[in-house]
This record gives C-alpha cells, structure tokens and sequence, in this order.
C-alpha cells in the first residue's frame, strides 16, 4: 500500500475495485466503514455484489475482465471535464500527452458496452473521484489475476496521478496484501528479479555488492517466475524445493500442474501437513508453526513486525530459516551460520536499503513501515511523498484486451473465483479448526436467482461444471451476489478442486494466471430428487 | 473565530481544571473521564470502552462536580475550564458500592473463568474493590441465557449480562455489523438478535469483538472455555495474526504447553483491538493431530516413511547437488513461501543465489 491503514478512515472518495474486503481484509474494511460514516462516499467495481458493494454510494457490477475500459473511461471524463491536477501533473509525472490523446476515444460509452454498466454511472463515478480532495484506491487479486493484471494495475496508477492522489495523506494506490507475509517474502528477495530489498539482479552494482557479501558469484540474468519453473520441469529444471505452499491446489490448470511435479527428479517440501504438494514429495521436512516460531512479518501497510513462539513444537518441527540452512550447509554452500531469527533478520537488514535503518530489537514493538533508509529513521507509512523514488510517475498508454477466453456456444457462462470469509486458500489451517465447518461445511457454486430458474436448478442439485481443462462436481446455490451470466466459486476445497478449470491465459508480465475469468459450461449431473 | 478562541487553541495549556484539589490541563473537547485516566485517578467504570462513544450507562464513573446538585456521569461530560471535580469522596464510593451491590444481585455468578474474554474479569475485579459481596439485595433475577444457540464460537451467557450495551456498541460501531441490539427495559432487558434468532441467521461474522469487550463474561469464548479445566495459569504471548496481510497484533493465551486461545492486542498497531472470525478462532490447526511430526523420505516402494533429521537433510542437499552436477545452476529451482516469516524468504533465495548463481527463486504470489 502506498499509505497507512490509518489511512482508510481519511478518503473523501473511496474507490474499491476488485477487492472483497470485507471477507479478505475484514480488519481493514472496519476502516473504510468508519470514513463512510464520517460521510466518505464509496464507489464499488466488481462484478459481484459483494458485501462491500451493499455499502456504496455507487456500485458498477462491471462484467469480468472488464477493468481496462472501465478506469480508462474515468480517466477520460476526468480530463475531459477539466478535474484533472494540472500542478500535479506538470511538476511531477511525465508522458501525460500520449495518455490524453489516447483517452480521448475512451468514451463512457465505449466502456458501457464493455463493462456492461450505464455511461451515466463511469461519468458519476469520475466525477467524485476526480473532484475529491483525497481519492483513495483499494485492490487485491480482482484486478491483479488477469491476463491483463499489470494493465489493470497501471490504469488505477494513470488515475491516481491523474488526480495528484500518489503521496498524499488519505488518499493513495493501495493494493491489500493477501497472505500474512507475501510482503516479507518480496522484501527479503524471495522473487526472481529482485536481491533483498528489491535491489535489481541485473543491476551491476548490486551484483558485484550482493558477491562481495555472499562470497560467491552470482546471475547476472533474472531468473524465471515459477509458472515457467513448472512449465520447464523434467527439462531444465530438475529439482525443487517448496516452502510452505500448497501448489498442486491452489495454483491455475491443476493437472497440468500435478503432471510437471511428477516430472521433477527431486522435489523438496517444507510444510505443516502432509498436504496435496507434500504427498508429491521425495522428502517431506516438518516446519514449525505459527505460535511456535520467532520471527519477523511484514504487513500489507509495510509494517514489520515480531513474531513470537508461545508453545514448542509440535514433535520434530524445526524453524524454516534452520531447515534451510541445514539443507545449504550440506551442499557446501558458506554463510549458513546462522543459530537464531535475530541473526538472519539482521543480516537482511544489513543488506536491504529499505531495511537499514532496522534491527531485531528496534522491531520490538512493530512501529516501523519501510522504508527506514537509515537508524534514527522513523520510517515510511506514506509513499511518494515530495518525489518519486525514480523522479517523475510515468503514465502508461494502455489497450483495453479481452480476457484470454470469452464466454462462447460450447462454454456459455463466466466463471469467477476467489476465496470466503470463513476459509482461509486451501483450508490446510481453516479446514484444521473445529467451529468452522458450522459455518461454512462444503463448497456451493453461487448462481443469480433468474439463471437458477432458467437453467432448471434448485439449491443443493449438483453440477457439472467444466471448462476446456477438465471438470468438477459442485453443488450449487442461489445468489443475488452473483450477475446474471457469471458463476462464483472459492478454491479453497480440495473436494471442489476447481482449479483444474482455471488457466485459460496468464499475464505476460507477470504470468500471474487468470483466476478470475474462466468461460464454464453447467450441466447437471443428475436428475434431482424432487418430491 | 473571535480573537480570544484563536488565544486559547494556540496555548492549550490555558485550559485547566481542578481535579482532586489539583490545577490539571485538558485539551479541548475530553472528558472528565479521560482527563481523569490521564491522571492515574482510577475512577471504575463498567459500560466503558476507550474505542467506543461514550455512553454513560452504568453509572460508576460518577464524579462531583463542584455547583452541580448531582454526581454527574464524567464519561459523557466534557471538562469545562475552571471546573472543580472530585473524583473519590465517601459519597461517591459509597454510591458506586451500592450499584455494584445491586447489579451482581441480578447475576448468577460473580467469579468467572479468564478464559471468557479479555473483559471478562472487570466486574469481579471491582465487586472486590469495592467488597460488595454482600448479597444486600439478592432475589430479582435478569438475563436469560440463549442456551440454544449451537455456534461453537459464542456462549450467550445472559444471567452474566449486567446490560451495560458493550456487545451492541462494539457490534455497531466498531464492526458495522448491527447484528444485536437490546430487546425490553429493565429486569426483562435483553441482548438480542433480530427476531430473537441464533448468531449465525444473523449479520453477525463472528469477529468476537463482543465477547472481547463484555465485562462480565455473559458473551465468552467457546472455543478458550474448552481448556477451563486445564490446570495452571494462563500466559499471553504479544505475536501477528497469520492470516491476511493486515497484520493484525494479536496475544497467543497459552496454559502449559497447550494453546488456549487468542485475543486481540487493543494496541496492535494494525487493528486497534479488532480481529476477524480467522484471527480469533482459527487456531487448532497449530496443536492438530494432523502436524508433520518428523521428517520423511520416499522409501525404494515409493512410500514416505519417517525419517530422522540427519537422512532427511543429507537426502534432499544430495538431490540438489546431483541435479546441479547433473544439468547446472539453473536446474533447481525454489518456491519461497508468503505464508512462513521473512526469515525464511531471505535464507531461502540466499540458497539459490549463493548456492547456484542463479536466480531461479520465487513466491506464491503468482497464485
């Protein structure tokens, strides 16, 4: 996020798109109640009707896959209307003329047609944002799991520069982080273009820095993302080694992904449980727990923070961190030397700039948010404050792309996935925790009403569902949530595995697949039992 | 804004009172209440939460107020300047004595078990202080408790519920939620949901916030009350929730070596005392049966077998190694997990870049 949590109670705008917070943030969505209350208006994107959705003061269901067109059409009536930040803009952006000569065809109309909302609602919806004093953006993985996710991703950037919303108090770009620590995990380099701190691979300054401190040479190429690591397994790459993550279920095209594990000479999994990817695995090494781990967490809001063990571990668990490094030492690599969370969190401070102004014990109480360039620094919770970190924010001509499949004869009906409040992925904890099953005990596919009718459903008949991938059984549900034409399903029962569906297209950027948009065909399995 | 406001806003320190016979200041807009907690006064309270709009329910937080008949409520009246508060007189104690006499009256028991919530041993603490255990006014019960309610999160303990609204402001104004409200007045006075219903046909999430904040533990954790038999005593342990990327600070309540229960950190930087159904009650899986417990190894059959520490690491370097012999640097390939601490993200791509010269190393926030 670009700002603080605090934030979220500050906007006069909220513009939330692609986010189900309420069910995915909940602690944070408090906060954007509480700015509704204080008389923040609220503009929701998102082609369900989310809860999030109930609270706005303007909902566009904008059809899936839509995202392009509908930011892009803001942005037009933005500066067609004259609410653009014209100081803003000169003195701190760049290539504004190529996007406005392109905005001009990116009428609400055009977008109306596309998104599937009337032009009146993108206009109004412009309007606010645009005239806001602090517009604050909110997204997750609606906007980011597309074929075109980064383009989505620059859009909501074009808008927020547009309207001088970047570094400003209450106002900002604010992707929300889905997993506890994903933050933490790019930090600390656990991405293939990025040293610790993300420090460019390909920069030869941090090359020689990184072999210096490393002892050992390193890349000089990035390295490739993990959809092209599987897509290459059994030829170049051979062995693997997983940390704490359930592949087989929670990534796109499953069979796909299950048939390339099976390729691997040798594959490695730490984890918890002995879970769907584990169960794949020459050898399987036992990780302690949260509760059971020192250690450091990095927040949605860059926030670092101290994790604490309160009860030992369970058998012979040991700490990731040890588990690594006992695997390097027996590969003869040096610098393995560490014996506590201390010493590996200072030793990435020592090497990150973000982090340099931290330590072990100056993370005591969590107050930090990087960056913190130096000691003595009291950190950054807003970002681009004065300048950007490169000099200028740079607007991006941006093409409205379909998603990689639309919805045809043979698969009629758009699928969108994505999680519940109850469950958390692939339920290896959430599925692990008595109570939760009174809530939420299986897996329902949730259809609009007026398509339950016309395709001849009633709560609990199962379905057929399949795409061009292969297909699942499910159980189906009336929704309201739901539009007409578009299905809804979570990923998180392995007995609904409905990723085996999924992966028609992948951002090319950042291969991040296309979780949300999957053209599906419905058919029942079999006659209900009707009395 | 006449010039003499525009004074005043600039030099705070102009705004004084008296409080207990000493010159205190206060900033515009506080009332006595706080200005009273920012003094150590320790005026008692039950209806009170800092997060919550002052409500001025239970009364005990009655102060004297110099040229004002009655005691007044200090937690819904503004400090004023030159105002005279007494917080402590024998009148006001034998006052808030007397009402706490009579509330417990109405309660089946005063005792309750910690593990209830993080509120939940207020009204027992000051039933001691004020050594109003005298049964003055027993007989009249109020509450009935909603037995019939099967989550497995929320026990609605009403015979504990001293009607102090906590639940029902924390639900509406903290959560947005309105999922309960109060039903009737007086002795029949009733936390309720709409048509009288279970939690769960409610808009209620099962946050737990209202069992957090309920002073008597009339709403208490369920799930914690499972451990009510484990000897010992309870110990909190400050650590992050592990769910979400919010981050929200929560304290681990451990009795021996079991894991108990979770509470939100009202000063968790993140979430201010708020906490979802995931972060409150989502945590057996840590002490589940189904934990790895040793290492394991693919045996000649092709079975994981247990293992002991030293075979299983000897045997996953060894595949490393021979891949790397084998095909190269950029053979083996590592997937660093956003679910696991930082620490292990760093040591992880440490082992890729300085191991292999490669930078074949990635996360799960591709999917």
């Amino acid at each position: 996020m670009s700002n603080p949590l605090v934030d979220m109670e500050k906007p006069d705008v909220i513009f939330a798109i692609g986010t189900n917070m309420t069910e995915c943030h909940p602690v944070a969505a408090l906060r954007l109640k509480k700015a509704i209350q204080r008389g923040a208006k609220m503009i929701v994107a998102d082609p369900r009707r989310i809860p999030l959705a109930e609270m706005a003061h303007l909902y566009l269901p904008i059809r899936v896959g839509s995202d392009v067109a509908l930011i892009s059409a803001m942005c037009h009536v933005i500066v067609r209307d004259g609410l653009q930040d014209h100081d803003y803009i000169a003195s701190r952006t760049r290539e504004s003329e190529a996007l406005f000569e392109h905005l001009e065809k990116c009428t609400p109309e055009w977008a109306a047609e596309i998104c599937q909302v009337p032009a009146a609602d993108i206009e109004q919806a412009a309007r606010w944002y645009g005239a806001a004093d602090r517009g604050a953006i909110y997204y997750t993985l609606g906007i980011t799991e597309h074929v075109c996710g980064v383009d989505n991703v620059q859009s909501l950037s074009n808008l927020a520069l547009l309207t001088g919303n970047l570094g400003k108090e209450g106002a900002g770009l604010n992707p929300m982080r889905g997993q506890n620590n994903v933050q933490g995990s790019g930090d600390a380099g656990g991405v293939p273009a990025n040293f610790p701190g993300f420090q460019s691979v390909t920069d030869p300054a941090n090359q020689e820095k990184f072999e210096k401190l490393y002892g050992k040479k390193v890349d000089l190429e990035k390295g490739i993302t993990k959809i092209t690591a599987l897509n290459r397994a059994g030829e170049q790459i051979r062995a693997m080694l997983i940390d704490g993550e359930n592949t087989v279920v929670s990534d796109a095209d499953r069979k796909h992904g299950e048939a390339q594990l099976r390729k691997l000479d040798h594959l490695v999994v730490i984890d918890l449980f002995l879970t769907e990817t584990a169960e794949m695995a020459d050898v399987v090494l036992p990780a302690t727990a949260w509760g059971e781990t020192d250690g450091s967490q990095v927040n949605t809001e860059r926030r670092v923070q101290r994790l604490r063990a309160a009860v030992p571990p369970q058998g012979q668990a040991k700490p990731d961190w040890w588990i690594i490094s006992q695997i390097a030492k027996r590969c003869g690599i040096p610098g393995f030397e560490f014996t506590s969370a201390a010493d590996v969190f200072n030793e990435l401070c020592s090497l990150s700039p973000i982090y340099a102004g931290l330590d072990w014990d100056l993370i005591e109480r969590g107050e930090y948010q990087w960056p913190v360039p130096h000691k003595g620094h009291p950190g950054t919770p807003v970002l681009h404050q004065g300048e950007f970190k490169n000099g200028r924010g740079i607007f991006k001509v941006i093409d409205y792309r379909p998603p990689a499949e639309t919805v045809s004869a043979s698969f009629p009906v758009w699928l969108t996935t994505g999680r519940r409040l109850q469950a958390y992925h692939t339920r290896t904890q959430t599925g692990r925790t008595a109570g939760i099953e009174y809530l939420l005990a299986e897996e329902l596919l949730e259809i609009h009403p007026d398509d339950m009718r016309e395709w001849k459903l009633q709560d609990g008949d199962t379905v057929n569902m399949s795409s061009s991938r292969g297909s699942v059984e499910v159980k189906v549900k009336a929704s309201a949530k739901s539009p007409r034409g578009t299905v809804f399903c979570s990923f998180s029962f392995n007995e609904v595995p409905v990723n085996f569906l999924i992966g028609g297209g992948f951002d090319p950027v950042t291969e991040t697949a296309e979780f949300k948009v999957c053209p599906v065909r419905i058919e029942r399995t079999a006659a209900p039992a009707r009395s | 804004m006449p010039p003499h406001m525009t004074a005043i806003e600039a030099s705070p320190t102009l705004l004084t009172m008296t409080l207990d016979g000493e010159e205190v200041s206060f900033t515009r807009g506080e009332t006595i209440y706080e200005v009273s907690r920012r003094h150590a006064k320790d005026v008692p309270t039950l209806c009170y939460d800092p997060r919550l709009d002052p409500f001025g329910g239970c009364r005990m937080c009655v102060v004297e107020v110099e040229g004002v008949r009655n005691p007044v409520a200090s937690c819904t009246t503004k400090a004023t300047p030159g105002m005279v508060v007494r917080t402590h007189t024998d009148a006001l104690e034998g006052h808030r004595k007397t009402l706490l006499e009579m509330v417990v009256s109405e309660n089946r028991q005063v005792d309750v078990d910690p593990l209830r919530g993080y509120a939940s041993q207020e009204l027992t603490q000051l039933v001691d202080r004020y050594e109003a255990r005298t049964g003055r006014f027993r007989g009249k019960k109020s509450g009935t408790s909603k037995t019939g309610d099967p989550n497995p999160f929320i026990l609605r303990d009403y015979e504990q519920c001293i009607s102090c609204y906590r639940c029902v402001r924390v639900c509406a104004e903290q959560e947005g939620d309105y999922a309960i409200s109060v039903a009737n007045r007086g002795f029949a006075t009733q936390i309720t949901t709409e048509f009288d219903g279970l939690l769960k046909e409610s808009t209620c999430t099962f946050c737990g916030q209202c069992v957090q904040t309920c002073p008597t533990g009339a709403l208490a954790d369920r799930k914690s009350l499972r451990a009510e038999a484990l000897p010992g005593p309870i110990t909190e342990t400050r650590t992050v929730c592990t769910y979400c990327g919010v981050g929200c600070a929560v304290d681990l309540m451990t009795k021996g070596e079991k894991l108990v229960g979770v509470r939100p950190a009202m000063d968790g930087p993140a979430n201010e005392g708020a906490l979802c159904i995931k972060g409150q009650f989502a945590y057996d899986f840590v002490q589940h049966p189904d934990r790895l417990k040793t290492p394991l190894v693919r045996d000649a059959s092709g079975e994981l077998v247990p293992a002991s520490w030293d075979e299983a690491l000897d045997r996953a370097a060894a595949g490393f190694v021979k891949a790397n012999a084998e095909h190269g640097r950029h053979s083996v390939y590592a997937i660093s997990s956003g679910r696991a601490p930082t620490e292990a993200s760093y040591t992880l791509q440490k082992f890729i870049r300085a191991g292999f010269a490669s930078n074949h190393v990635d996360n799960c926030s591709r999917g």
